[in-house]
């Protein structure tokens, strides 16, 4: 059976996106179940690049590549940074699942079982995929994201400027302290002191040579 | 041919296990953190899922905004950890049960 | 005119606002001087309206003073209409008032509620004249309740003794059964003819009598028989007809001024003075005139027997006051609403006399009130003696006295009434009426012989200090004896017969008696001549003799009789076991049905299941809720997300 260019291509498309799929769900797993947590932040990092990759392969590279710069490169560095810092002793955190765990296993496979029901049973078009809009000829995702967010979303875009500043703020807030008996320059008054402070002239009486 | 469906699903699976992550997590609070991260990835599929579906680009800036504020709250999220940790020695969700500090 | 009314109304409840409330400022002359010149004002100012209406040909008036509220078309407003019927209601009640003011202050003198008794008579005078100068139903109604209310807070004035708690809670109670068919009535005149002016539903009267009301539905009866036989419930309540009549004897427990005054002479005439203002819808119902003239024969009867074997002085008189005013009803009952307007003027002037002669026998014997305990007298009292023989001749209708034309003649109509009579109810009312007069000729002459004649019963400390009352108590026994004596020899020719009331009373001519009476009357003098030819004259005066020979002649006779007929004497003596079955059975009964349901509905039922049982279960759930605030998190999101499930199967499954 002869296939056309566009089954073919359709069919690696297929191909590509189960792969990356099913490394994602792995990863995932891997996120939930293993013990030590720079392992577990490790696996967080293969999941979104996973993702990255499948929201790429739906054509939307801006955010993909957004996705691995800020969560790769600072999120998730963020978290290995303070899980290293922590110095958490790995043995003892690591004793047993919650009592609830059963439980919670069974709601979240009812979950999805109900959630899995929802989009493929329920679907307008049964169970034919509903497809992506193909983007015209010479579409820029960047370009066109750009676009709404300078013009329709710009306050949001402020906003979110904001709320990025007050993070920052928050966190060195949070973490910052004083620590008794640590020794510091205060440079104002370094700056500020006059020769009179520091030093004395006394007058006395030369001394007899012996 | 991948559509609409096959990415919801990914995404239903993806919140579903963050679910089970927070629920049977191992008594520490990063993991619970990094099951929130998991499951705003989640979110953010679906809105892909659907911006590309419906052709609206829109859902796309959601999700910009969405990786901003997780961005922020994870940094928050972590310092209050630090916080926390330098305070009582431990990060076990055990032990975090009194509201006053 | 308009000032004149007002005054009269205001002044006395002024005088009330004034005398209660700043009692202790004004002390005691303050208190009895100001309400008094506040009653005597009224007193005078009414004269003044009468004379006007009677005299000078004034017309009636119908004024509207302050609108209170319109709602939905009906209007609630306090007006006045003063006609012929008001002018004389307003005379006896401010008249009558003016000398129990008087009395009380030497009647009262040793009490240390002074104060408060001239603040409350003064605030009944007030009641009663918006009860009679009201111009509709809802003033009329407020009156009707003020005045109920001011006889409880004087029946109960001595409110440390029990039995006066108890007599004026009894009577407030059995008002209210009474209340409840007054504002019935009052409550089917607004629906049916939208208003509450006297003007607007005696205009629609006709239209009202046209209608029928469904009370139970399927049995439709007539509007008009309905309106009034709930009104005249109201009027049974507070004119004491059997049998709402359980409290006018107990209600004795006041001081004796008030006895005079609330229920002798004016509050308990209230409800004739109702019946005859709203003739002109009590003519269009038959029924109704017929349970009128039943209860009131009833009454007339047997309560005058009760007054037989009495001993309470106090209580003889309130029992005949109770027959007195089954006398006005039957009158009523028989359309001449006249004849009984006018015994209940000349009944006010002597049946005020003698519970003013009473009061002044139990000063002088320091508040002794049993008869056998008195006798003789007579030479120590002679004013008190010969007022209360005023008073008792008209009680019992002597030729002459007030009593006589306003008894004699309403006996007549109600004789002649059986032309328009069912002859069952006229075969009731007619010999009762005049089994009645021999009644109470006996039980009148019995009260009398055995205090001012007979042997000296009292005790020899108190027979001591015998000696006349004071002249603030005398003199309004001699101006209310002058009334009593002579008030019906002037005034029966315009009353009855020379269509003195006008149109406020409207008679249908089929109904009316007196008119045909008028065609044979030929004056006082040839009424009194003729009078020795009737048979109330014969059966008064073998009243009187039988009273002589009993209790004067053979004091032995009556208690052979009492031991002959312990049975009858029993019935009467325990009231016909009214008493009994109000207190054991309604009483008895309503309190059993109110402690079943206090403690099983209420404390089982809604306090221990409803109330406590609410907090209990919400404890109990609380309590293994609580188990689920753990205070960890992992909990609180485990509870979320099964939230959300639950939210999501239902969703999905059940949408």
């Amino acid at each position: 059976m002869r296939r056309t260019a566009k089954e073919i291509q359709m069919l690696f498309h297929a191909i590509v996106f189960y792969c990356f799929s099913a490394l994602l769900i792995v990863a995932s797993i891997g996120v939930i179940v293993s013990r030590n947590p720079v392992h577990a932040a490790m696996f967080l990092v293969l999941a979104f690049f996973q993702s990255a990759a499948l929201w790429i392969l739906a054509e939307a590279e801006f955010l993909g590549i957004v996705l691995v710069l800020v969560y790769v490169g600072a999120v998730m560095v963020l978290f290995l940074f303070v899980v290293m810092m922590l110095d958490i002793n790995v043995e003892v955190v690591r004793k047993g699942l919650t009592r609830y765990a059963p439980m919670g296993i069974a709601v979240s496979l009812l979950m999805a079982i109900e959630m899995v029901q929802l989009i493929w049973w329920r679907s307008e078009t049964g169970n034919a995929p509903m497809l992506f809009q193909p983007y015209p000829e010479g579409y820029s995702n960047t370009k066109s994201l750009g676009s709404v967010l300078y013009t329709e979303h710009v306050y949001a875009f402020e906003i979110a400027a904001v709320i990025l500043l007050l993070a920052i703020v928050a966190a060195i807030t949070l973490t910052m302290r004083k620590r008794p008996g640590l020794k510091v320059q205060n440079i104002a008054e370094q700056v500020a002191v006059r020769s009179e402070d520091r030093l004395r002239i006394v007058k006395m009486k030369s001394e007899k040579k012996l | 041919m991948i559509g609409l469906q096959h990415y919801l699903t990914i995404s239903a699976m993806l919140f579903v296990l963050s679910i089970a992550g927070i629920v049977i997590n191992r008594r520490n609070l990063i993991f619970m953190l990094m099951c929130i991260e998991l499951m705003l990835l989640a979110v953010n599929f679906n809105f892909i899922a659907f911006s590309r579906y419906l052709g609206d680009d829109t859902g796309q800036v959601f999700v910009f905004f969405i990786l901003t504020v997780a961005a922020a709250e994870a940094a928050i999220g972590l310092a209050i950890l630090v916080v926390l940790f330098r305070n009582r020695r431990s990060i076990n969700v055990q032990e975090l049960n009194t509201l006053k500090g | 005119m308009q000032a004149y009314y007002l005054t009269i109304v205001l002044a006395p409840l002024a005088a009330a606002i004034i005398t209660g409330l700043f009692g202790k400022w004004i002390g005691r002359a303050g208190a009895h001087w100001l309400t008094n010149l506040a009653v005597g004002l009224s007193c005078v100012l009414s004269i003044a309206v009468f004379k006007h209406l009677f005299f000078d040909g004034g017309t009636a008036e119908n004024i509207n003073i302050y609108t209170w509220a319109v709602t939905d078309g009906l209007r609630m407003e306090v007006g006045f209409l003063v006609d012929r019927l008001t002018a004389l209601m307003m005379v006896v009640v401010t008249f009558v008032s003016l000398m129990v003011h008087i009395y009380t202050i030497g009647y009262m003198h040793d009490d240390s509620g002074y104060q408060r008794f001239f603040s409350y008579i003064s605030l009944f005078t007030f009641s009663m004249l918006m009860l009679v100068m009201a111009n509709n139903f809802l003033q009329l109604f407020f009156g009707w309740e003020a005045v109920g209310l001011v006889s409880y807070l004087l029946i109960g004035f001595w409110f440390k003794r029990e039995s006066a708690i108890f007599a004026n809670l009894k009577a407030f109670l059995v008002n209210r059964v009474g209340d409840f068919g007054f504002i019935l009535g009052i409550a089917g005149i607004v629906m049916i003819s939208g208003s509450l002016d006297y003007a607007t539903v005696f205009a629609s009267a006709e239209s009202i009598a046209a209608q029928n009301i469904e009370v139970i539905p399927g049995s439709p009866w007539n509007a008009m028989t309905v309106i009034c036989i709930l009104l005249f419930i109201g009027a049974m309540g507070k004119s004491a007809q059997a049998p709402l009549h359980v409290w006018l004897p107990d209600s004795m427990e006041g001081p004796t001024p008030i006895s005079a005054l609330i229920h002798a002479a004016t509050m308990v005439t209230a409800g004739i003075f109702m019946v005859a203002r709203m003739s002109p819808l009590f003519e269009f119902s038959t029924t109704a005139l017929a349970v009128v003239i039943v209860i009131g024969a009833i009454t007339a009867f047997f309560m005058g027997l009760i007054g037989i074997v009495q001993n309470d002085i106090k209580r003889i008189i309130a029992y005949s006051t109770l027959s007195q005013l089954g006398y006005m009803t039957v009158a009523l009952g028989a359309s001449a609403y006249s004849a009984a307007m006018f015994h209940l003027m000349t009944h006010a002037f002597f049946k005020a006399l003698l519970f003013l002669a009473a009061g002044s026998v139990i000063i002088a014997l320091h508040h002794e009130q049993d008869i056998r305990k008195m006798g003789g007298l007579r030479k120590y009292m002679p004013i008190t003696y010969w007022t209360a023989l005023v008073g008792s001749l008209a009680l019992i209708g002597f030729p002459g006295s007030s009593g006589f034309f306003s008894k004699d003649l309403l006996i007549e109509a109600i004789r002649e009434s059986h032309w328009h009579s069912e002859p069952w109810v006229y075969w009731i009312a007619y010999p009762s009426v005049l089994l009645g007069v021999f009644v109470t000729a006996l039980y009148t002459f019995r009260l009398f012989f055995l205090v001012f004649h007979g042997e000296e019963r009292m005790d020899a400390e108190t027979r001591s200090h015998l000696h006349e009352s004071p002249w603030v108590v005398t003199v309004p026994l001699i101006l209310l004896a002058i009334p009593s004596a002579v008030i019906g020899w002037f005034t029966v020719n315009d009353v009855l017969f020379d269509n003195y009331f006008g149109d406020s009373i409207v008679v249908r001519s089929s109904h009316d008696v007196l008119a045909y009476m008028g065609e044979s009357f030929h004056g006082s003098l040839a009424l009194v001549s003729h009078s020795v030819q009737t048979p109330v004259f014969w059966l008064t005066a073998a009243g009187a003799f039988t009273a002589w020979f009993l209790y004067l002649k053979r004091p032995d006779i009556p208690a052979a009789i009492k031991d002959k007929f312990s049975g009858l004497y029993t019935l009467l003596d325990r009231k016909y076991f009214m008493d009994d079955l109000y207190i054991k059975g309604f009483a008895a009964g309503g309190r059993a049905v109110g402690s079943f349901l206090w403690q099983k509905g209420d404390q089982l039922l809604i306090d221990g299941m409803l109330v406590n049982g609410t907090a209990n279960t919400i404890g109990r759930l609380a309590g293994i809720m609580r188990q689920l605030q753990t205070g960890y998190i992992y909990t609180y999101a485990f509870t979320m997300i099964v939230g959300l499930t639950m939210l999501l199967s239902w969703l999905i499954w059940f949408r």
